[in-house]
């Protein structure tokens, strides 16, 4: 591989790598540049610096709500989905059976569905059932698309967890409880936490299962859909969206740091790798 | 570690397991069948064997881990049927040495302790004195991922030592580290038992690993134990030839059942001519034939003149080279298949041509008799 890598046109190979990249991410660089902007439109050249929308943020009742409304719709999916993954996750890489895989495809699959289709589905599933649509049809919407994430990292951190050190523990005395608690628990703490933390951004971002399968409570992602309506609402949008945008990007960063940490505490045991 | 003195421990005639009948059955699989044995009180116990012939199924059983289809285990007199592993008189040295990797070295040693509630400085004192036997002092503040194999294994160790076990278990022990750490540790093992008096028992495949360290060893295949006998004992009088082929490389001669009465065996071959042996403890007649073995390393090259009281007489037809050894490999007239003969290199014999005429001597007391 690297071998051969020496002789691909390295320079061109550079320069589509500079744009690929700058493709993705300018207009998410674009977003802070312009919520400190004066001017209530997003154009250059920019008029001058201001943290005017930043500081109007807290003052909007709407917003606060919307806010509120994430923050328990984000609580509740993420210990949801995570709890379901822990259980998902255990059952896959601790036991053979036949339909592992066919289980494992099958609860991946919200992965790839369109989600359109899948909030569509699930809002004429709740209809049928007879739930009136509010924040809790928004959770259960919101803990199938996690469940797949939820599942990547806690099998990350469950795969390869040596059965004997849950059979050392009992060796030395511990009771079934008490092994749980002392060993168990602490080397799969990072991915729980983990989990949760990506099941808790999702959630917060998510836009079209919220938009369908909530009532007269908006979340976030559906406040700045409202908004988007005003124009001289734009730079108030633009802050509330770096500030998203900003606390995703640190708990997408935490949860993979726990993420790995439980991976490298449950693999490489024993002492063929020392 | 600190050099032990090598006082010949007085062996106890005390059994501290007793295996009865045990059989393990998985649907028509049998893992372990009707296998008897009593372990004696501070001896070193090796349960050896190819993989699949039920050892670590014995072991796991003695810890817990497993419950017997039918039969019994006693450990110290005590029935364990129905005690889960948390409560037996054991304790194990897992082949992955399943060290705590989010503890440090202590806390992995002091793991058990915890639970028993020690006062004043007693829970230290004997972590201190646990590391201190495997010769891990200073290292107690170190993680799990910092420490080499060995230096796991010996945190493994530690953390079952200081529960004082009357039963140390080990399950392949060493088969992760490399041959020249596998040989210290062997030396080291054998010496950390003799100081602590703590009657072990090893898994191994590694039939050397068994000849060198143990009191005892049970040889085991397809689920059921072949034989009993000290390390010089199965070496010397493997029961059968399936343990002799285990045991490291034997010859074996087409013999003839002339006399057979309780104590020896008279028989005659092609080669050896008429040959009276003992008889092994559990030979079974099948039929008039019989096998007689002889290792290797009982042959010995006779050169230019010398005589043998006893002798047989070829022709090399391979040599192999090995250092401070050479393999022959030498045709006997009359026998069907040619002798390994392995002879040291003091004498030139890593310089024999193919093709020489060659007399070899042996003793008559190295040769033994085999059921078929």
């Amino acid at each position: 591989m690297t071998a051969r890598s020496r002789f691909l046109p390295g320079g061109w190979l550079s320069v589509y790598a500079f744009l690929y990249i700058v493709f993705l991410y300018l207009p998410v660089i674009f977003l802070p540049i312009f919520s400190i902007n004066t001017a209530p439109t997003p154009k250059f050249p920019l008029t001058g610096y201001t943290l005017q929308w930043y500081e109007d943020l807290p003052h909007t009742p709407a917003l606060l709500d919307a806010a509120w409304n994430s923050l328990i719709v984000g609580v509740s999916a993420s210990v949801l989905a995570t709890v379901l993954g822990i259980l998902a996750a255990r059952s896959i890489t601790r036991y053979r059976y036949p339909g592992r895989r066919a289980i494992n495809g099958l609860i991946m699959a919200p992965l790839v569905l369109p989600e359109v289709i899948v909030a569509i589905s699930m809002l004429l599933v709740m209809l049928q059932l007879g739930l009136s649509l509010s924040l809790f049809t928004v959770v259960l919407g919101h803990v199938l698309v996690c469940i797949p994430y939820s599942m990547t990292v806690l099998t990350s951190g469950f795969e390869g967890f040596d059965r004997s050190l849950e059979e050392a523990s009992a060796d030395l005395g511990e009771s079934a409880f008490g092994t749980f608690r002392r060993v168990t628990l602490p080397m799969v703490a990072p991915a729980i936490i983990s989990s949760l933390l990506v099941c808790f951004t999702i959630s917060l971002d998510e836009f079209i299962i919220a938009f369908f399968l909530t009532g007269t409570e908006a979340t976030l992602p559906i406040y700045i859909w409202g908004q988007l309506r005003f124009a001289s609402k734009l730079p108030g949008v633009l802050a509330l969206g770096t500030l998203l945008l900003v606390a995703s990007f640190l708990l997408m960063t935490i949860a993979e740091i726990l993420r790995r940490r439980a991976a490298r505490r449950t693999q490489n045991e024993g002492g063929l790798y020392a | 570690m600190p050099e032990q003195p090598q006082i010949a421990r007085p062996q106890s005639d005390r059994s501290m397991i007793e295996i009865k009948n045990v059989t393990r059955s998985y649907g028509a699989f049998k893992a372990l069948d009707d296998a008897s044995l009593t372990i004696r009180e501070g001896e070193f116990f090796s349960l050896l064997g190819p993989s699949g012939c039920g050892k670590t199924t014995l072991l796991r059983m003695i810890a817990g881990f497993d419950n017997p289809t039918s039969g019994s285990i006693a450990v110290g007199g005590q029935p364990m049927e129905g005690i889960p592993p948390n409560r037996r008189p054991t304790n194990m040295v897992f082949q992955s040495y399943a060290i705590f990797p989010h503890l440090n070295v202590e806390q992995n040693v002091a793991y058990g302790l915890k639970r028993l509630k020690l006062q004043g400085g007693e829970e230290k004192r004997r972590v201190e004195e646990a590391l201190a036997q495997v010769s891990l002092t200073g290292l107690g503040k170190r993680l799990a991922t910092e420490l080499s194999g060995g230096q796991r294994q010996r945190v493994a160790l530690a953390r079952a030592l200081v529960m004082r076990p009357k039963v140390l278990l080990l399950d392949e022990p060493l088969s992760a580290l490399d041959k020249k750490l596998r040989e210290q540790m062997q030396v080291e093992l054998r010496r950390l038992q003799q100081a602590v008096g703590i009657t072990f028992v090893l898994v191994t495949h590694d039939q050397y690993e068994a000849l060198a360290m143990s009191d005892r060893i049970a040889v085991m295949f397809g689920g059921k134990i072949a034989q009993v006998a000290s390390p010089k004992e199965i070496y010397q009088r493997p029961v059968n030839r399936q343990v002799a082929d285990f045991l490291g490389g034997m010859n074996f001669v087409k013999a003839e059942i002339v006399e057979e009465n309780g104590a020896s065996l008279v028989v005659d071959t092609l080669g050896f001519g008429r040959v009276k042996t003992d008889k092994p403890k559990a030979f079974v007649r099948n039929g008039g034939g019989a096998t007689l073995g002889i290792r290797p390393e009982r042959l010995r090259v006779l050169w230019d003149n010398a005589t043998a009281k006893f002798e047989v007489a070829g022709k090399v037809v391979e040599r192999h080279y090995f250092g401070e050894i050479t393999h022959l490999i030498v045709e006997i007239p009359g026998l069907e298949k040619p002798l390994s003969v392995t002879e040291t290199n003091d004498f030139g014999a890593d310089d024999i041509p193919v093709g020489t005429p060659i007399r070899l001597a042996y003793d008559p007391e190295a040769l033994v008799a085999m059921a078929d």
